[in-house]
């Protein structure tokens, strides 16, 4: 039973992440930007012959229905093609800019969830005190400054007033990065036993990654206390606190975990976003991650990486969320036993 | 009680801001556009409240006039998508249960990707220029007023008024606009609050990457661009961002206030 619901959950995933290729590729496609300017320039761009080899090579003569047949028909031997800047296949420019963008995504999530559950259950439990106030007022602070000024604010004043703060980057300009295994600075330096370089890639990473948990800490702390607040408010609440339990024990042992399920939730989701949305901190921070290729792709009009990227960020939205409903079987009980 | 005391400050900021929009361009020491290559980085004194930017040209008097463009800008992505939306939504909880289910699944598919990013493509494909930042992100924008709009009008569909209504023989459209939709706006209004600011936000964030407004119109976000190399002189950014920031807050502020007054259990406490 439980093994044909992941099955139809896989085959549903899948057939929406197509789907929203197909979204981006008519979206990409219905706008009247040529890639040829943004990729030749004005002087080849005169030359019709230039251009009609262009077309050909990247097969932009073909009518469009054709042109995504192409590109569904290479998605079936796992090839996403070629890109048009940088003449490389996709799928590797992804592999070269993924990594720097899942650690520092994870990072930041870690950082959230360390911060927004503590938060958001004490804010709960100490509802209307100065601490649920102040709580609260963070929050609101938080969600409303724009990452791209704050990564700014940061900087400037830990790496240039300060200087207590590593220059932007993955390492210090000119360090050797570790052995590539996974692509993961912190990981990889791990694998090498080389600490120094370890300690220093971490070093790099706090500043960005605390300032994507800014954004993402408030919506993560407001979910918990409001979880929260309703599950205190239930009868078996009251029956565990008059068996005697302490109030430590009724939060922490009754009322926490039953308030986690639509934390998981948004966390979840918010983690997605944290994968798919760091280009900005990544543009101040000079991060050479995923969010940056995006852009440039974006930028040159590069339909291949466009739509490459586009299937990344649906399949990661699509096994986040699948994860997700995956957890309620654990969190849950009412769940499973469906 | 504490709600109700952000919700005043957030309407006192917001109040500010649209003073300034309008009075904006007239009290502005300095012309937006003035360049003054002598006068390159000063750090802000009484001349130049906020310093000069690379060019010269008065920081003080380029946020004031950024009003312009970052404030009616942001309000109208988030007003033309939650009547985009808002309509969307309400028709699909009104078109029978195939039509619903297919109207349903298309907002999934925007809902998988995060704004910014397919915002980002569209409006590079589009090309520079305030309308079509817009409109790429009107594009991204309305699928969560979609599904608040259809829940709340499923809701509502049951509602006796809305029977009698039917009863009396008013048919499915008039029903819809003149019973259903009414009925259903105040939440509409509160997510539309909360997200002016988030949508305010964002547009800065596609111009802080070039994709906005063409230079050397001042705008926020692109300001904020201007100086990000500059760390030592740090007000060319923090000023235009500090202005991004507080109207934001404001939003936001105002729309929490609103959300605890509507909710009726938040109330009741």
């Amino acid at each position: 039973m439980r093994l044909r619901y992941v099955a139809t959950r896989v085959v549903a995933s899948a057939l929406m992440a197509v789907a929203a290729t197909l979204v981006v590729f008519l979206i990409a496609h219905s706008v009247p930007a040529d890639p040829i300017l943004a990729q030749l320039g004005d002087k080849a761009s005169a030359n019709p012959e230039t251009v009609a080899r262009f077309r050909a090579r990247w097969a932009l003569d073909r009518p469009l229905w054709a042109q995504y047949g192409i590109f569904l028909a290479r998605l079936a031997q796992g090839d996403l093609g070629e890109s048009i800047a940088s003449r490389r296949p996709v799928l590797a420019d992804i592999a070269q800019y993924a990594p720097a963008t899942i650690e520092l995504a994870t990072l930041a999530a870690v950082l959230t969830l360390l911060a927004g559950v503590p938060l958001g259950v004490l804010a709960a439990v100490k509802r209307d005190t100065w601490l649920d106030h102040a709580t609260r007022l963070g929050c609101l602070v938080g969600v409303s400054a724009p990452t791209f000024w704050l990564a700014f604010i940061v900087l400037a004043l830990f790496y240039g007033g300060l200087e207590i703060a590593p220059s932007p980057g993955r390492l210090d300009a000119g360090a050797v990065p570790p052995l590539p295994v996974t692509g993961l600075f912190l990981a990889d330096s791990l694998l090498a036993g080389d600490w120094a370089t370890l300690r220093s890639a971490l070093a790099h990473m706090v500043l960005p990654a605390a300032v994507l948990a800014a954004s993402t800490v408030g919506l993560i702390t407001r979910t918990t206390r409001a979880a929260m607040l309703e599950v205190l408010g239930q009868d078996y609440i009251r029956v565990a606190r008059a068996k005697g339990l302490t109030e430590g024990g009724v939060v922490g042992g009754h009322a926490v975990p039953n308030a986690l399920i639509p934390v998981v939730t948004l966390g979840g989701l918010a983690y997605a976003e944290l994968l798919a949305g760091t280009v900005l901190t990544e543009t101040i921070f000079s991060w050479p991650g995923l969010g940056r290729y995006t852009y440039q792709s974006a930028i040159a009009l590069d339909f291949p990486a466009i739509m490459g990227v586009t299937l990344l960020v649906a399949v990661v939205y699509l096994a986040m969320n699948f994860a997700v409903d995956l957890s309620y079987l654990w969190l849950d009980p009412r769940v499973a036993r469906r | 009680m504490r709600g109700r005391t952000l919700g005043a400050l957030g309407a006192a900021l917001i109040l500010g801001w649209l003073l300034v929009l309008v009075v904006g361009p007239r009290v502005a020491p300095y012309a937006v556009r003035q360049v003054d290559l002598l006068a390159r980085l000063r750090p802000p004194s009484a001349d130049h409240y906020f310093g000069t930017d690379a060019l010269g040209r008065d920081v003080f008097s380029r946020v004031l006039v950024g009003t312009r463009v970052s404030l009616p800008s942001g309000f109208a992505v988030a007003l033309l998508a939650a009547v985009v939306g808002t309509l969307y939504g309400a028709v699909a909880a009104y078109a029978g249960a195939k039509a619903e289910e297919a109207m349903m699944r298309v907002t999934d598919l925007f809902l998988s990707f995060p704004p910014l990013l397919l915002a980002m493509a569209i409006a590079a494909a589009l090309g520079k220029g305030v309308t079509n930042t817009i409109v790429a992100m009107a594009v991204v924008w309305w699928p969560k007023y979609a599904r608040v709009a259809r829940s709340l009008v499923l809701v509502q569909r049951s509602v006796e008024y809305v029977e009698a209504a039917r009863a009396l023989g008013d048919g499915p459209a008039r029903t819809l606009l003149r019973h259903i939709v009414p009925n259903a706006v105040g939440p509409i209004v509160v997510l539309l609050t909360l997200d002016v600011g988030n949508s305010m936000i964002t547009f800065a964030g596609l111009s802080f990457l070039g994709l906005g407004v063409v230079p050397p119109t001042p705008e926020w976000g692109a300001m904020v661009a201007d100086g990000q190399v500059l760390i030592e002189q740090w007000w060319v950014s923090t000023f235009p961002g500090l202005a991004i920031f507080t109207v934001v807050v404001g939003f936001n502020f105002l729309g929490d206030a609103l959300r605890d007054w509507l909710d009726p259990r938040a109330r009741r406490q």
